[in-house]
């Protein structure tokens, strides 16, 4: 709706960064990564390949990121060029975001763990 | 009817739902009816339903949105501000034995209403509110990047503002204080209709605020007219960008947290129980991952607009501006960084307080460069001491007492003897008040003119700002000395009647700030009185130095009909120092946007939803929710989203103008 609505204010603009598009072929690429990626944390839990569960669970989550980073590239046509960079700009600002919290919240939360927990209860969560 | 079949329709509702029992509420409602009969006869009666559906509720003109936000802002800071009234006449009276007048089911209610409503339905719409008017047009924009969005975004804020007030009549809010701690909000404790319509009304107005954020985020990015590149940007324009970046990065954890809050009271988790491996703790964290930057969103806006006002009223150029601009991204980014001295007492240990505090206390160096960057525009300036900078200097001289508390607190030890005192409550309303409200009162003075062509009256705006500036000091200086002695916030009643004192100054420092809210609704219905004498023709009645003065007041519906080519920082500024002529031939038809229903019924639908799930009317919830997708999926059909104002409309409209200022001259 935004460039129908602004195309007369559009001309005005410059749009040196532009959208990048996809072709045919990437699109396949993207979708058959995506399947396989999708496919390999299946197999990996199905058949119990993998000694450890906690082993199994972290490469599940190696997959997982890789899948995000796929799912950029090839359908939301991120690079470090697209929309005058500014789509890199919001991705890094959103990873340091993520990380703030989550790595945050890890060091918080392990600590009141450590100090605020009644030594019973910890036992009776294990 | 039978019992189960009445239970299928109503869920919990029932008549005892109805708080019969409670003398003022029941007062409240009478007069609420009362009021709300005789507004909407009122408008049948002058057969105004037409026109305000028409040219204001289907609007997605970025400019009536604005209004419509301020309007939503000041209605609800009356109720915010009676809540306030109601707890320093409670505090003030339940002394020696008394038990004052409000019982503890209601005290507590009323503490919990006035946070909720002060932030997300005071706070955010005049910010929100601000923005949306004014951005567009300091960047030389028609509209927002999705004008429809917009509009949907200001209907699910109102959706959310009409449950928490159906709460007041229909059931009950929350009891828990402003942020709804477990395991004090989960169903074992807070088993009633409360929390439900706390979550709620946060969720469907949290929609509305992440989607504007988006929204004008895009606008500022994709909108700015040519030349404008970003160190062009007016400050107020690069502290909008960044707020709305706050928004979108926080409100997602808002509403992740309220989601696992509502899944432990829906179906059983316990994500924030006491037991089978819940943690109240992580709601605690998580919320303030959220709340701490929710306070640089409303504080942010509030640096533009004085920024722009002591640029405006001092007739120099903003100083130092590039530092301001690194300020703001600065601040945006640290805001990130502090959360936890929200809850230093929690037990977290010295290394990560002591993190914690050092990040708060650096927090304090950015915002401390501004201070020095509006009071170097004011040196040597030709200061204008009109209303808009008389709210600036107030805003000067008591945002900087409370930021110092501000760092006072964010010391770990000292924070252990004041976590939740009066002293914090004093703390946050310093800056709240003194920071976001003055604000936004400055910026209403100073952009009522550009939205309606009259300037506001001088007199009753003089009036308000003394009784709101006085009271601000009566109400909260006595909480800071309560809370140096300790005492603690949310108190129902008090033993000491040594304290007694503090409180009736409080209570006459709210009864002053009373008084100056009534002087400014005064201020707008003197001004609409006498709005020929107050006019302004020339659009720019201050000779300030910005995009959005070189427009008529108020601008046509297109903004602009050129875009205009920026140079200069002070775009405006510039452009008169030049001897900018108005262009006065060559204009064309200007595509726009369409008016479309759609925003508020999907709202209207949502609003509902959330009713039917306060209330476990299932029926209502699913009904809505369908009808949500309904609707949403109906409107991707509508092709009629847009139009050409034709080029003899904007000729008119132009010429019109041009007659004005000649006759101004």
């Amino acid at each position: 709706m935004s460039t129908d609505t602004h195309a007369a204010h559009a001309d005005d603009h410059h749009h040196d960064g532009g959208h990048a598009h996809g072709t045919f072929s990437s699109y396949m690429l993207g979708f058959v990564l995506s399947v396989v990626l999708t496919a390999i944390p299946f197999w990996l839990v199905m058949s119990g390949t993998l000694p450890s569960k906690p082993i199994t669970a972290l490469v599940i989550m190696a997959f997982a990121v890789v899948q995000i980073v796929v799912h950029m590239i090839y359908f939301l046509h991120m690079n470090t060029a697209s929309e005058n960079g500014w789509t890199m700009m919001a991705l890094i600002f959103t990873i340091v975001m993520v990380v703030i919290a989550l790595s945050g919240s890890l060091w918080v939360m392990s600590h009141l763990n450590a100090n605020m927990m009644p030594i019973h209860q910890m036992s009776g969560m294990k | 009817m039978s019992p189960d079949l009445l239970k299928l329709i109503f869920g919990r509702l029932g008549f005892d739902s109805l708080p019969l029992h409670e003398p003022i509420v029941v007062g409240t409602f009478a007069v609420v009816a009362l009021g709300g009969a005789a507004l909407l006869g009122g408008l049948t009666y002058f057969r105004l339903w037409g026109y305000l559906w028409r040219e204001w509720f289907t609007t997605v003109d970025h400019k009536r949105i604005g209004i419509m936000y301020m309007i939503l802002g000041i209605v609800m800071l009356l109720r915010g501000f009676a809540d306030a009234l109601m707890m320093r006449g409670q505090q003030m009276l339940a002394f020696g034995g008394s038990e004052g007048y409000l019982n503890a089911h209601h005290y507590d209610q009323v503490f919990t209403a006035h946070g909720v409503i002060m932030i997300f339905f005071v706070a955010m719409p005049l910010v929100t509110g601000l923005m949306n008017y004014v951005v567009p047009l300091q960047i030389g924009a028609r509209d927002v990047s999705f004008p429809f969005l917009n509009n949907f975004s200001f209907w699910m804020t109102v959706g959310g503002a009409v449950l928490v007030m159906a709460s007041l009549f229909i059931g009950e809010f929350a009891r828990t204080g402003w942020l709804a701690y477990p395991p004090l909000s989960n169903i074992g404790y807070s088993p009633d209709v409360g929390v439900d319509y706390y979550i709620w009304a946060l969720q469907v107005a949290g929609v509305g605020t992440t989607l504007s954020g988006i929204n004008l985020i895009c606008t500022i990015v994709k909108l700015r007219c040519p030349g404008m590149t970003m160190m062009k940007m007016p400050v107020f324009t690069w502290t909008s960008l960044c707020t709305n970046v706050l928004i979108v990065a926080s409100f997602p954890v808002l509403t992740v947290v309220l989601a696992l809050l509502s899944l432990d009271r829906y179906v059983g988790t316990n994500f924030f129980t006491n037991d089978f491996g819940g943690s109240p703790m992580m709601y605690v964290n998580l919320i303030w991952i959220w709340g701490h930057p929710e306070v640089y969103i409303l504080v942010l806006p509030a640096f533009g607009i004085f920024s722009e006002v002591t640029s405006t009223f001092s007739g120099k150029r903003l100083f130092g501006y590039t530092s301001m601009v690194y300020a703001t991204v600065v601040i945006t980014i640290l805001s990130y960084l502090v959360w936890l001295h929200h809850f230093f007492t929690m037990g977290s240990g010295a290394s990560v307080n002591s993190f914690f505090g050092i990040t708060t206390m650096i927090i304090s160096i950015p915002t401390g460069a501004k201070m020095f960057n509006w009071l170097f525009t004011m040196y040597r300036g030709r200061i204008r001491y009109e209303l808009p900078m008389m709210w600036t200097i107030a805003f000067m001289l008591t945002f900087v007492i409370g930021g110092m508390t501000g760092v006072l607190l964010a010391v770990p030890p000292a924070d252990f003897v004041l976590h939740n005192s009066l002293f914090l409550i004093a703390h946050f309303h310093n800056v709240i008040i003194g920071g976001v409200v003055f604000g936004a009162f400055a910026g209403i003075n100073y952009w009522f003119p550009k939205a309606f062509g009259f300037k506001l009256d001088p007199f009753w705006g003089k009036m308000s700002f003394w009784f709101w500036v006085t009271g601000f000091y009566l109400a909260f200086m006595p909480l800071y000395v309560l809370g140096l002695m300790g005492v603690t916030r949310r108190l129902r009643v008090f033993d000491d009647p040594s304290l007694q004192i503090w409180f009736v100054i409080a209570a006459i420092g709210a009864l002053f700030i009373f008084i100056g809210i009534l002087s400014m609704l005064m201020q707008f219905a003197v001004s609409l009185l006498k709005r020929e004498q107050l006019k302004d023709v020339t659009g720019d009645p201050w000779n300030a130095r910005t995009l959005e003065w070189a427009t008529s007041s108020p601008p046509p519906d297109y903004n602009f009909a050129f875009t205009p080519v920026v140079h200069d920082n002070d775009a405006w500024w510039d452009m008169k120092r030049r001897g900018y002529q108005r262009p006065l031939t060559g204009f064309k038809p200007i595509h726009m946007p369409s008016s479309t229903g759609t925003g508020i019924i999907l709202a209207g639908l949502a609003t509902a939803m959330g009713f039917g799930l306060i209330w476990y009317m299932w029926w209502l919830a699913a009904v809505s929710f369908i009808g949500i997708l309904a609707v949403g999926i109906g409107h991707t059909f509508n092709y009629h989203r847009d139009f050409d104002i034709p080029a003899e409309d904007v000729i008119r409209t132009e010429d019109a103008r041009t007659k004005l200022l000649a006759g101004a001259k």
